[in-house]
């Protein structure tokens, strides 16, 4: 993937001989931080089935109960709403608790649809 | 639960009400330096604040008990697969000197998506739960109340459960972790998007909470073949991760370094490693460093691995160093045993010690010296690196491309690098875009999150989260109902709590010992001997973890371990009665009343003068302070010189040292003095008292003498036996 090269460090190195200490720090910093940009973007922009446990436990759910009502909102194709959204969304429409919101979820009292009409969407599925 | 230094921590004890325990702090503690540090005859200048209980490296004895602590915070890596053994294991660490107690994963929980619960028993390392590390930080407290110092607790951040890692560890006052989702790439296969998405949440959680971040750059040097050629990388990985947690809204001072000197004697140690050292600390200056053991060529040889961790802290000396990080010299033969991460955190702290002021006393040749001119090396083959990074598309194409972890010296390609997919991996294809109106309700939560106007805080939605209202956890207990800390804990209770006691490295009540014995043949003929004795030692499991050729015909050292299958009753033993000094009024009254005479002398050929001097001089607290006289002969003195000096003063005690001990000689001085004394009829009237070393006082009773008085005696012990001596007498 990567083919055997020679060190062609002296020919490579042409353009940073003459910078300075100084200078050779901030390029340094400022091509990490051309690297980077990229990876923190999409970050910001996506979420995961493990960042969306981490939002429910720290809405006061359990690990056990966290991971099915995750499971719950994948099968609904909601991720991308946020599991806490699901879950707090249920709880205004049903005028319920947060916890048994949550716990109605994982129990699979709600059917998909009902799930997905939340956020304005027709089944998918 | 007050811990007492005399009483065990009580594991049962420490479980009770676990659901209610609240962590006393979060965050990361660093050690207070002191400028100027006095301790006994010495000034120091890189040391910190001292401890109230700790256990002093055993040359203080020497140095009226001293236990100068020095200023990076000292970490030990424990690993046994019981917390309820490890918490014993971080005890006799701090008192020892560690203040970061890191706790290995069990092996897989990497790739376990979801918290573990309960208190399973893991397989080198400890499945991370929430009740395992409650409890343990809960034995942290009163640890870090006995020694009088903070104490950080420290895991893994990592794996395709990060982020509800990282919330856990903010609940439970986990005060530092590993988090760099190169890691996670490289070594543990996770796909490439979902361990960066994953990165970000989990550091915005660290950071709410000031938890220190550890990266994972060192497993580059454990990994490539050649672990000096990766430098250049070394200072690639270690940027992605900064900058990476420095977007994800981590301070500076939050994020650490780990470094290791990625090369090892025989090879020229510090030429290689010293630039690499400065270049780094120049290029990641305001962050931290942690550093780290080289353990890429850890043999079986504990003497070699202590070496070369002694190195490695002299380029921290040299350098800088906020974490000094240890590994057990024994990591290339056992899963750590315990006493190895204590000899691990001494050989730190007495290095330190001994390494104190280094930078007044040396100065770097740091000017147009080779030293200068291999650091700017390492540092334009980095930025060259990341140049390349970038010309074909980035990181994670760099990735696909097999950059990373190849033995080449940088722009040297070895085509040995490590390569991920794109869309390869454990949890591959498992991010989401988030919509529009995606919504986290919670607090502290990094990226996109569509908050009703006016609400700044999304746990305000909800009525605040976990990270602010701690009672809103939901504590999980146990879930197995056989594999838990109390049916194990009911399985040690006889060797802990009874009157059992068996050797232990690991656990309570595992057996193990280990067992060093030369033998005057060739390696291989001398492994299975050794295999063979150790099986007629009544050792079990015998297995050879360390050879080393003395000769390749005249003989081997060998190491082997086996584990012991029976008990010792403690209440069979018959453990002498030590005895208690008599106040020092009490023996100055008799001497007042009764004057004494005392003859000593080092005899034989030899010329150690130390310990009879601290048994005699009055600045030792020696026995001339209760106003005995004393004549001291000196050292090498024939033993009958020592009888004749004896009658000439009309001595009524005489002291022999005796510290050689070849052939038996301290017991043939003994035995000669006693037969000499008699041969001049002056046995009955005279107190022989022998000391050394090798002496005990059934060694020197055996010899004919009244005492015997080895290591760790003091004036005072002398004294209350010559003075209970004289008194009995008196009294018949």
């Amino acid at each position: 993937m990567s083919p055997e090269r020679k060190d062609d460090f002296t020919k490579r190195r042409q353009h940073l001989a003459e910078l300075s200490e100084e200078e050779l720090y901030e390029r340094f910093w400022d091509l990490a931080e051309q690297v980077v940009e990229p990876l923190i973007a999409e970050a910001k922009t996506h979420t995961s089935p493990s960042i969306e446990r981490s939002v429910l436990i720290r809405m006061g759910f359990n690990s056990l109960d966290a991971k099915a009502i995750v499971k719950k909102v994948q099968e609904a194709e909601l991720l991308g709403k946020g599991a806490g959204h699901v879950v707090l969304k249920v709880a205004e429409k049903e005028d319920l608790k947060i916890k048994e919101a949550g716990l109605n979820i994982k129990e699979g009292q709600y059917e998909i649809k009902f799930l997905q009409k939340l956020f304005n969407r027709e089944g998918v599925s | 639960m007050d811990l007492k230094p005399e009483d065990k921590l009580d594991i049962e004890e420490l479980l009770q009400d676990l659901e209610e325990y609240r962590p006393r702090r979060q965050g990361w503690t660093w050690r207070k330096p002191i400028d100027e540090l006095k301790l006994g005859d010495f000034t120091y200048q890189d040391m910190s604040e001292g401890l109230e209980n700790s256990v002093p490296l055993p040359a203080s004895r020497s140095f009226a008990g001293i236990d100068p602590q020095p200023e990076p915070v000292i970490t030990t890596e424990i690993a046994s697969g019981r917390f309820e053994d490890d918490i014993r294991r971080m005890r006799m660490a701090a008192w020892h000197g560690a203040d970061h107690m890191m706790v290995i994963r069990t092996a897989g929980q990497s790739h376990f998506a979801g918290l573990i619960e309960g208190t399973p028993e893991g397989v080198g390392g400890i499945p991370i739960t929430r009740k395992q590390i409650r409890a343990t930080r809960k034995a942290l407290d009163y640890i870090e109340d006995e020694v009088g110092r903070p104490i950080n607790f420290h895991s893994y951040v990592s794996g395709v459960a990060g982020p509800e890692i990282a919330v856990l560890f903010a609940e439970e006052g986990v005060n530092g972790a590993h988090q760099d989702p190169q890691y996670n790439v490289l070594y543990r296969n996770v796909n490439m998007y979902r361990s960066f998405v994953d990165a970000a949440v989990a550091k915005k959680v660290m950071a709410s909470v000031d938890m220190l971040q550890i990266d994972g750059a060192h497993n580059a040097n454990a990994t490539a073949r050649k672990a000096w050629n990766v430098m250049p990388e070394l200072f690639v990985q270690h940027a992605i991760n900064s900058m990476f947690s420095l977007k994800a809204g981590m301070p500076k001072e939050n994020i650490a370094l780990s470094t290791v000197p990625p090369a090892a004697p025989p090879a020229p140690d510090l030429k290689l490693n010293l630039p690499y050292a400065i270049a780094l600390r120049e290029l990641f200056q305001g962050f931290k460093f942690r550093a780290q053991q080289n353990t890429k060529y850890m043999e079986s040889s504990v003497r070699e691995a202590t070496v070369t961790h002694t190195l490695n802290l002299l380029i921290s000396a040299l350098t800088s160093a906020d974490i000094q990080s240890t590994i057990t010299p024994d990591e290339g033969r056992n899963v750590p045993w315990h006493y190895y991460n204590i000899a691990a955190v001494d050989t730190a702290k007495q290095t330190f010690a001994g390494l104190d002021s280094l930078k007044d006393l040396v100065k770097l040749n740091d000017q147009d010296s080779q030293l200068r001119k291999d650091a700017r090396e390492l540092k334009e083959r980095s930025v060259l690196f990341l140049e390349e990074i970038l010309e074909v598309g980035g990181y994670f194409q760099a990735v696909a491309e097999g950059f990373f972890v190849d033995s080449g010296r940088y722009p040297e390609r070895n085509d040995d690098g490590i390569v991920r997919k794109l869309d390869g991996g454990v949890a591959a294809k498992s991010i989401v875009p988030r919509d529009d109106d995606y919504l986290a309700p919670v607090c502290n939560h990094f990226g996109y999150n569509n908050l009703p106007e006016g609400v700044e805080k999304g746990c305000d939605l909800i009525g605040g989260c976990s990270l602010e209202n701690p009672e809103m956890i939901d504590y999980i207990d146990e879930l197995d109902p056989e594999d838990n800390v109390e049916t194990r804990l009911e399985e040690s209770r006889p060797y802990r709590k009874g009157d059992l006691l068996k050797p232990e490295v690991e656990w309570s009540g595992d057996g193990w010992v280990n067992v060093t014995l030369f033998l005057p043949v060739e390696k291989d003929i001398a492994e299975v001997a050794a295999q063979e004795i150790a099986g007629k030692m009544g050792l079990t499991n015998a297995e050879v973890i360390h050879r080393e050729v003395m000769h390749p015909a005249e003989g081997t050292l060998i190491e082997v371990k086996g584990q012991v299958d029976f008990a010792i009753d403690i209440n069979e033993l018959e453990i002498p009665e030590k005895e208690e000094p008599l106040p020092d009024d009490e023996i100055r009254e008799f001497v007042d009343e009764n004057p004494l005479q005392v003859v000593a002398a080092t005899v034989g050929e030899d010329e150690h003068s130390v310990g009879l001097r601290e048994i005699i001089d009055i600045k030792h607290g020696g026995i001339e302070k209760y106003g005995i006289e004393t004549t001291y002969l000196g050292t090498s003195v024939p033993i009958n010189k020592v009888v004749d000096a004896a009658i000439e003063t009309n001595a009524d005690v005489i002291m022999i040292s005796t510290i050689i001990t070849h052939n038996d000689v301290h017991r043939q001085n003994m035995k000669k003095l006693h037969d000499l004394c008699r041969e001049r009829g002056i046995r009955d009237d005279i107190i022989l008292i022998g000391g050394g070393t090798q002496v005990t006082d059934e060694i020197a009773k055996e010899s004919g003498l009244d005492a015997g008085f080895g290591r760790g005696t003091h004036g005072e012990d002398v004294a209350t036996f010559i003075v209970k001596r004289l008194r009995a007498e008196l009294d018949n």
